[in-house]
């Protein structure tokens, strides 16, 4: 089964993409947008059919590898 | 809140040290102030256990311009140029978050030293890992050699040096010791003394969030709603910005407006405040709602000790405000004037039109706590006598190819092929030789810098060690040709409130002391590291020396690999055969114990003012120091560089090969010359009563060690280039 | 000779471009990303560096600049147009030339000389040249060229392929490739090959202090070319 996963920055910690990527839309004429956070988002295709298992183990990998916990978040989008 | 002494201890700060305060302030400080206080009186920013042992440094010099107590030091290299620079530890935070804790080390280095007005022109760095074996090993290397090049990258600077070294002491404490050098007119370098009255404060480059506040370990619900998401004490850093920031700074450093102008780094807005008004015996008034802040409702705690990246505080002349609002409009960076210079000698905080803060400089910088912390003092070790049937039964080839393929000595290119040492054009000398070269941009002159540090020594007997790490510096720095100016130190011990640990500090600190007056080698920056320790067990001492020298002519740097078939090889200084705490003893005999090889300054300056002598005859072919896994290691790196032979062999006076060939004597250096100068080198070495032995004549490709045992510098190159990248790519 | 370079934010080697080109006899002007109008130029140059921190897309925000509208209608009226290392990638983004840069295979940044074999001298860039082969520098995280099937056959049917990575005997082969780009392309041309990108730095092989002296050769020839 497919899980997905979005990592962002947690919300008090500086995006420097975000924010360089915000002045560029603003640049180009985009002035409605407020906010900018760019994350990373993970498709993992696991063995596991048991939806709940699948989930437990896509977060121990979030905890382990995937994010950063002392400045990321995760959260798992979808099992499907 | 109310503050109490409980929530002075949750910030760190002692008892009696909590009760100081309000001694001196003749009441209970507000949370705000607490903060302050306690941002300020930290080991980091106050120096209270190592300023004591500090003061007896040697700091003066006919070239020094600017010692420790600025931004960063710096030195005269003649004709208006002056040379501007310091090392810095990030050791806590790359351990936590690797990338962003070396890069953001990096940042805030070359930070220090675009301060001072000068454009950076070079980064090294001294990183060390726990064990090889370790399971955290790997991947916190790649992260912070990633980490590094990442922000050294993007700012367009190169890293042209460095040491890479990895010992299990490290396993809980990593250490990542960034420096930077920055080249400055020496008619505009900027200083971070405030002068004046009602002069503009103003706030420079990103805007403020909730980075790294300090006291984020007591997560008090009234600071933070939301418990699940703790507070990052990591920050992420912003090479762009920074890039951007430097440009701006010096756009507006070419005019006359800036009075006095500080990063803000380790406790961000409240060290560099109090530093300008300390320094200008003047007090600042802020309005902290005028600080540009990236979130919502930022308390004037949170602002004060917010340790955001990518900013900078400025006096600046009255007037001149709207003329610098446009540079830094231009460079799309946050300008704030948030305050004013004023006569009270006070730091007064306003915010939402309350005095949130009110606090006497001098209690936050002059009154701060000094210990004079017990120590031990360290004993010589006692020699090991080494079974010679154990020496004498070793393949020595199979010793070398161990020695080279060693975790500390083997090629680090893996590493340095991932940092931009190039950008700039200027780099003449890349990572890989005994230091990195730079030419001083439009000139003939030439700058070189090193770092080093030997942990192993340091912890056999601190004071010894010491004095090497100076030495080595020094003849890093001889070894490409450049006359050796100055030092900075980056200090990373255990914790100073252990004895052991903090007679490790006090008698290293001693022998650099000593190495560097004895070398003219003053110490004009530097930076201490306390508390690298897991559980009660600190790292073994590690002093990182970095060195800068000047060549003044460009075209007669040195470098280490062979040049010529049938040049004649010398070993400059003697070797006696120290075995013990060398590479060979810890490696091949797996014996930990003895005392470090032996300093003799007095050898250290004349053999290396010899060999000075000799390049700037053009009597030098290649150099190269003596260290880590004595002369046959030195030798084999000479080979691979020039891609040579030799055919070595050993003088009389010591009877065994191993000896010879592995010992880690000091002041030693290797040298090649060409044999029609023989006569001429011999007699400057003789005339300066300098020790030499032939150690053999340059061939084509192989490395005889005598008729029989020999090896190609093909093999020897794999030994020594492969072990790194085999380890990363597993 | 007159040539401009261009200065984003986060451009780190326009002051080393700016060196070379004065060296070999330009006229060299800076121009500020802001600026609307392109000095009246005989070649423009896109350095190398971080533009905008290569946040996003190496490339993709310079792309939208205010200059970079001039810089398109000047190459697209035949204009000479050089786009190095992170000037390549921009020109990727603007269009001016095919394909995609990707992160390099190896995951890492790379700082080293490579040897590049010179695939078409039927152009102004190396027209000329007495060599075949150059030895110059690459340093850049985001090398690895990569085109689909149907362009590929275009850039080679129209001989657009400008240099390939290969050794110090000119053998073009994957051993010799530092970033696993597409055939070892180093650099590409437009169809009417008056705008290069390539990943290699010339500007920093311009002394024989520095890693090499080839860099001098492929500005001389250019200039001489232009004249």
């Amino acid at each position: 089964m497919k899980i997905s996963v979005v990592i962002t920055l947690k919300k008090d910690v500086l995006d420097p993409q975000g924010k360089v990527i915000h002045q560029a839309l603003d640049g180009m004429g985009f002035n409605d947008v407020n906010e900018v956070r760019q994350g990373k988002y993970f498709e993992i295709d696991t063995k596991e059919t048991n939806p709940k298992k699948a989930k437990d183990e896509v977060e121990e990998m979030c905890k382990k590898l995937l994010a950063n916990l002392v400045i990321e978040n995760y959260k798992i989008i979808d099992a499907q | 809140m109310i503050v109490n002494e409980k929530i002075a201890i949750d910030h760190g700060l002692k008892e009696d040290e909590y009760k100081k305060i309000c001694q001196l302030l003749k009441r209970t400080p507000n949370i705000t102030e607490l903060g302050i206080f306690s941002a300020m009186w930290n080991e980091h920013c106050s120096y209270k256990s190592s300023r004591l042992h500090l003061k007896k440094l040697p700091t003066k010099g006919k070239q020094v311009i600017q010692g420790p107590g600025e931004n960063a030091g710096v030195v005269d290299i003649g004709d208006n140029d002056a040379i501007v620079f310091k090392i810095e530890s990030h050791n806590h935070p790359s351990f936590i978050e690797p990338y962003q804790g070396a890069a953001t080390g990096v940042g805030g280095i070359m930070r220090d030293v675009f301060t001072m007005g000068a454009r950076p022109i070079a980064n090294l760095n001294s990183i060390h890992f726990g064990s090889t074996q370790h399971k955290k090993t790997k991947n916190l290397l790649r992260g912070v050699v990633h980490g590094i090049g990442g922000y050294g990258n993007c700012m367009g600077v190169p890293t042209i040096a460095g040491q890479t070294s990895f010992d299990s002491s490290y396993n809980g404490n990593i250490l990542v010791n960034a420096m930077t050098l920055g080249l400055v007119k020496k008619d505009k370098i900027f200083y971070s003394k405030a002068a004046g009255l009602n002069k503009p404060v103003i706030y420079v480059g990103s805007k403020t969030g909730r980075d790294g506040i300090h006291g984020a370990s007591m997560a008090s619900a009234s600071f933070d709603d939301k418990i699940e998401e703790k507070k990052p004490t990591v920050q992420v850093g912003d090479p762009f910005t920074e890039k951007l920031l430097l440009e701006a700074c010096l756009e507006l450093m070419a005019g006359d407006s800036i009075i006095a102008i500080q990063d803000m780094g380790a406790a961000g807005l409240t060290s560099s405040s109090i530093e300008m008004a300390s320094k200008g015996n003047l007090g600042i008034e802020i309005n902290l709602n005028n600080v540009p802040c990236r979130e919502t409702k930022m308390t004037p705690y949170e602002i004060m000790l917010s340790e955001s990246q990518e900013r900078m505080l400025i006096v600046l002349e009255n007037g001149k405000e709207e003329q610098a609002k446009k540079i830094f409009d231009k460079w799309n960076l946050d300008f704030a004037v948030i305050g004013k210079t004023t006569k009270s000698r006070k730091i007064e905080l306003y915010f939402d039109s309350v005095k949130v803060a009110d606090i006497p400089v001098n209690t936050l910088v002059e009154n701060s706590p000094m210990y004079d912390r017990k120590w031990k003092k360290a004993k010589l070790p006692k020699r090991n006598k080494i079974n010679k049937d154990d020496i004498n039964n070793l393949k020595i080839i199979e010793v070398l190819k161990k020695i080279l393929a060693n975790p500390n000595v083997c090629s680090k290119e893996w590493i340095w092929q991932q940092y931009d040492h190039t950008v700039m054009g200027d780099t003449i000398q890349k990572p890989g030789g005994d230091s990195g070269v730079v030419r001083v941009h439009g000139t003939n002159k030439a700058v070189a810098a090193s770092v080093d540090s030997s942990a192993v020594y340091c912890w056999a007997h601190p004071l010894t060690g010491g004095k090497q790490v100076v030495c080595e510096s020094f003849r890093n720095l001889i070894s490409v040709g450049a006359k050796p100016i100055a030092i900075t130190n980056c200090l990373n011990f255990g914790s100073p409130e252990n004895e052991e640990n903090m007679g490790e500090f006090v008698e290293c600190v001693k022998g650099i002391g000593e190495a560097s007056s004895y070398l003219k080698f003053p110490v004009v920056s530097g930076n201490v590291s306390f508390y690298n320790q897991t559980k009660d067990q600190g790292i073994k001492p590690t002093p990182s020396i970095g060195g800068v020298g000047l060549i003044k002519d460009y075209t007669k740097m040195i470098t280490m690999g062979f040049k010529e078939i049938d040049n004649l090889v010398l070993v400059i200084g003697k070797t006696e055969g120290h075995i013990d705490q060398s590479l060979f003893a810890r490696v091949i005999l797996d014996e930990k114990n003895g005392p470090p090889p032996e300093i003799n300054l007095f050898n250290e300056k004349n053999n290396g003012e010899t060999l000075l002598k000799l390049i700037d005859n053009n009597l030098i072919k290649s150099a190269h120091d003596i260290s880590l896994g004595g002369i046959i290691t030195a030798v084999s790196k000479m080979c691979i560089n020039g891609n040579k032979g030799i055919n070595l062999k050993k003088p009389k006076y010591l009877i065994s090969e191993i000896e010879y060939f592995f010992a880690e004597d000091q002041g030693r250096y290797i040298v090649e010359i060409s044999k029609k100068h023989q006569k001429k080198v011999l007699d400057i070495l003789n005339k300066n009563a300098v020790h030499y032995d032939e150690l053999g004549t340059i061939n084509e490709n192989m490395l005889f060690l005598s008729e029989k045992t020999k090896v190609t510098i093909d093999e020897l190159k794999g030994f020594n280039t492969n072990w790194l990248k085999e380890y990363m790519s597993n | 000779m007159k040539s401009s370079v261009i200065t984003f934010p986060g451009s780190n080697c326009d002051r080393d471009m700016d060196v070379a080109l004065k060296k070999f006899g330009f006229k060299n002007k800076m121009v500020w990303h802001q600026d609307v109008e392109l000095p009246k130029s005989d070649l423009v140059v896109l350095p190398g560096g971080f533009s905008y921190g290569d946040y996003l897309r190496c490339g993709s925000m310079a792309s939208k600049s205010k200059i970079m509208q001039s810089v398109i209608n000047f190459a697209n009226s035949g204009g000479m147009v050089m786009g190095i290392c992170n000037g390549f990638q921009i020109l990727v983004e603007t269009g001016l030339v095919p394909g995609v840069l990707l992160r390099n295979k190896y995951l890492e940044f790379i700082c080293k000389n490579v040897f590049v074999k010179i695939s078409d001298k039927d152009n102004n860039y190396f027209k000329n040249i007495n060599n075949n082969l150059l030895e110059l520098h690459i340093a850049h995280n985001e090398g690895n060229y990569f085109c689909t099937n149907d362009q590929l056959k275009e850039i080679e049917d129209n001989t657009q392929v400008a240099i390939n990575y290969c050794n110090r005997e000119g053998k073009v082969e994957e051993t010799f490739n530092p970033n696993g780009s597409i055939k070892n392309i180093a650099g590409i041309f437009n169809k009417e090959k008056n705008v290069l990108g390539m990943m290699p730095h010339p500007e920093r092989m311009i002394d024989p202090s520095l890693s090499g002296e080839d860099g001098s050769l492929f500005f001389k020839n250019l200039i001489n070319n232009l004249k």
